[in-house]
C-alpha cells in the first residue's frame, strides 16, 4: 500500500512495529513504533504519558516528511 | 548412513502449539521435549527417517518485536539438541509466523550451520526476506492445506538433513533461494541461448537458466518543505473502523477498505471506533483507537498550527492475509482520491 500511493509522488511515512517487513514491502521512510496490537500506544503507561509517547512519534514521522530521503531510510524517535 | 535416525527438531508459534490465539501471541520462547501440534503429522510423514526430539514454540508478536532476542534464546534451545535438521511452520500466509520461521532459519544456518526447512505461502513476507537460508516448501494461504504441505515439508528435510544432493527448486518443490550452481551440461551455452531464442520466437515454452531479479522499488516522495502548511492523510492496514465496523471490512483477507469521515473528530474512543483486524490482539486498539490511528494528536498539532490541515477522510484495511494484489489495488484507487482532494504527505499506520 505505501508503495503504491508513493508511486503517485505523495510522500509517505510507514508507521509500524516491524521494521524488517516494512524494508521488504519497500517503504522509504519509515518510523518505529511500539508494539505491533498498539503501535502508537502503550496502556502500560498513563493516559497523559501515553499521549505524550504519541505525539513524539508522530513529530518524528513529520519530521521525516520534511527530510528529503534518496533511499529507504529508518527515522527513531 | 541412510539408516541412522535424523534427529529433527520443530519450530511452531504459540496458536500451533495450543497456548492461544492473538492475545498469547506475545508468550516468549519455550522448549518442550514433545511432539505438538503439527508435529503430529509431520512425525507421520517422517516415519522411520527421522524424529521429532523437541519441539520450540514462541509467540508471533514476542518474535516480531524482540526479533534479535527470540533469534538468539530459540537457537540456543535447538543448539542443545544437537538436530540434523529444522523444521519451521509451515506458516502459510500468516505474516509474523512466516517472518518468525524465516529468522529462526536465519539464525540457525548462521550460528549453527545446521539447514532448516519450512513452508509458507509466497506471498508471506517471510518468503521475500529470509528465502536465502531456508528451504521453503509452497504451501496454500491457510492451514486447510497442512495436509498437502506437511508430506513435502518432510520429504525434504530428510533429504537436506542428510545432506544428500539437491536437484532444482522446481524438482524439489522448494521456492528458489537465489543461488547459483554451476552445473555440467552436454550442450555449450551458445547452443543453450540460440535454441532458448529459437523456442521465444516461435512461441514456445522455454525455461531460463538465470533469472533477472525484479526489484519492484518505488522512488521517495520528494520531502514537503514545510508540514505547518501541509494537509495530510491518516491510512491504516491496522483495520481501524466506526464502532460496529458498517462496511463490514473482514478481519482478514480483506477484499475491500474503508473511508471514513473525521471532520470534527478529536479523539477516537471506545464507544466510537474499534477494530476489525483479527490478526493481533485488539483488546487495545478497541479501548483506544488512537492507539493505531493517531488522531488525537494530529488534530491537537493542526489547532496548534503545526500542520496545516488534517485530511478529511481517513482509509482502513486489515492487513493480514490480504493478497498483495488486493492491497494494491485498493491503494492504487486511495492515492487517486488522495492526490484529487490536494492531500500533500500520507501517514500510513500499520500494525
Amino acid at each position: 500500500m505505501v508503495k503504491e500511493i508513493e508511486r503517485t509522488g505523495l510522500p509517505v511515512v510507514h508507521m509500524c512495529t516491524v521494521v524488517p517487513i516494512s524494508l521488504t514491502v519497500g517503504a522509504n521512510r519509515i518510523v518505529p513504533t511500539v508494539a505491533i496490537p498498539h503501535p502508537l500506544g502503550n496502556p502500560a503507561l498513563s493516559p497523559a504519558d501515553e499521549k505524550e509517547l504519541r505525539r513524539k512519534l508522530v513529530e518524528t514521522a513529520l519530521k521525516a516528511l520534511e527530510t528529503p530521503v534518496e533511499e529507504q531510510t529508518v527515522f527513531d524517535s | 548412513m541412510s539408516d541412522k535416525k535424523l534427529r529433527v527438531v520443530h519450530y511452531i508459534n504459540q496458536f500451533y502449539a495450543g497456548i492461544g490465539g492473538e492475545e498469547k501471541a506475545d508468550v516468549p520462547p519455550e522448549v518442550r521435549e514433545a511432539v505438538v501440534g503439527p508435529g503430529m503429522a509431520l512425525r507421520a510423514a517422517l516415519g522411520d527417517d527421522a524424529e521429532i526430539v523437541a519441539t520450540v514454540i514462541c509467540g508471533d508478536s514476542y518474535f516480531n518485536e524482540h526479533l534479535e532476542e527470540a533469534q538468539k534464546a530459540v537457537v540456543e534451545m535447538i543448539r542443545q539438541y544437537n538436530p540434523d535438521v529444522v523444521v519451521a511452520g509451515p506458516a502459510f500466509n500468516a505474516g509474523r509466523y512466516g517472518v518468525a520461521c524465516g529468522a529462526v532459519a536465519k539464525a540457525v544456518l548462521d550460528e549453527l550451520g545446521i539447514p532448516v526447512v519450512s513452508g509458507m505461502f509466497p506471498e508471506n513476507p517471510g518468503v521475500d526476506m529470509y528465502r536465502k537460508y531456508a528451504y521453503i516448501v509452497e504451501t496454500g494461504n491457510s492451514a486447510a492445506s497442512m495436509r498437502q504441505a506437511i508430506p513435502k515439508m518432510a520429504k525434504l528435510a530428510v533429504k537436506v538433513g542428510r545432506g544428500e544432493e539437491l536437484g532444482t527448486p522446481e524438482e524439489e518443490g522448494y521456492m528458489e533461494r537465489g543461488v547459483r550452481k554451476n552445473i555440467f551440461l552436454d550442450k555449450r551455452g551458445s547452443m543453450r541461448a540460440v535454441e532458448m531464442l529459437v523456442a521465444k520466437l516461435n512461441d514456445q515454452p522455454f525455461t531460463t537458466e538465470y533469472p533477472m531479479p525484479t526489484f519492484d522499488r518505488v522512488e521517495p516522495g520528494k520531502a514537503i518543505a514545510d508540514v505547518s502548511k501541509a494537509k495530510i492523510a491518516l491510512v491504516t492496514s491496522g483495520g481501524i473502523v466506526p464502532k460496529g465496523n458498517p462496511d463490514r471490512i473482514e478481519s482478514s483477507s480483506a477484499s475491500k477498505y474503508g473511508k471514513y469521515d473525521i471532520a470534527g473528530v478529536s479523539d477516537l474512543t471506545e464507544d466510537t471506533y474499534e477494530t476489525a483486524h483479527g490478526g493481533y490482539d485488539p483488546t487495545y486498539a478497541n479501548e483506544d483507537s488512537d492507539r493505531v490511528l493517531p488522531v488525537d494528536v494530529l488534530r491537537e498539532m493542526e489547532a496548534a498550527g503545526k500542520i496545516g490541515e488534517l485530511h478529511r477522510y481517513f482509509y482502513t484495511t486489515t492487513g493480514n492475509g490480504t493478497s498483495v494484489a488486493n492491497a494494491a489495488k485498493f491503494a492504487k484507487e486511495i492515492a487517486a482520491e488522495l492526490v484529487a482532494d490536494g492531500v500533500q504527505a500520507v501517514i500510513l499506520t500499520s500494525t
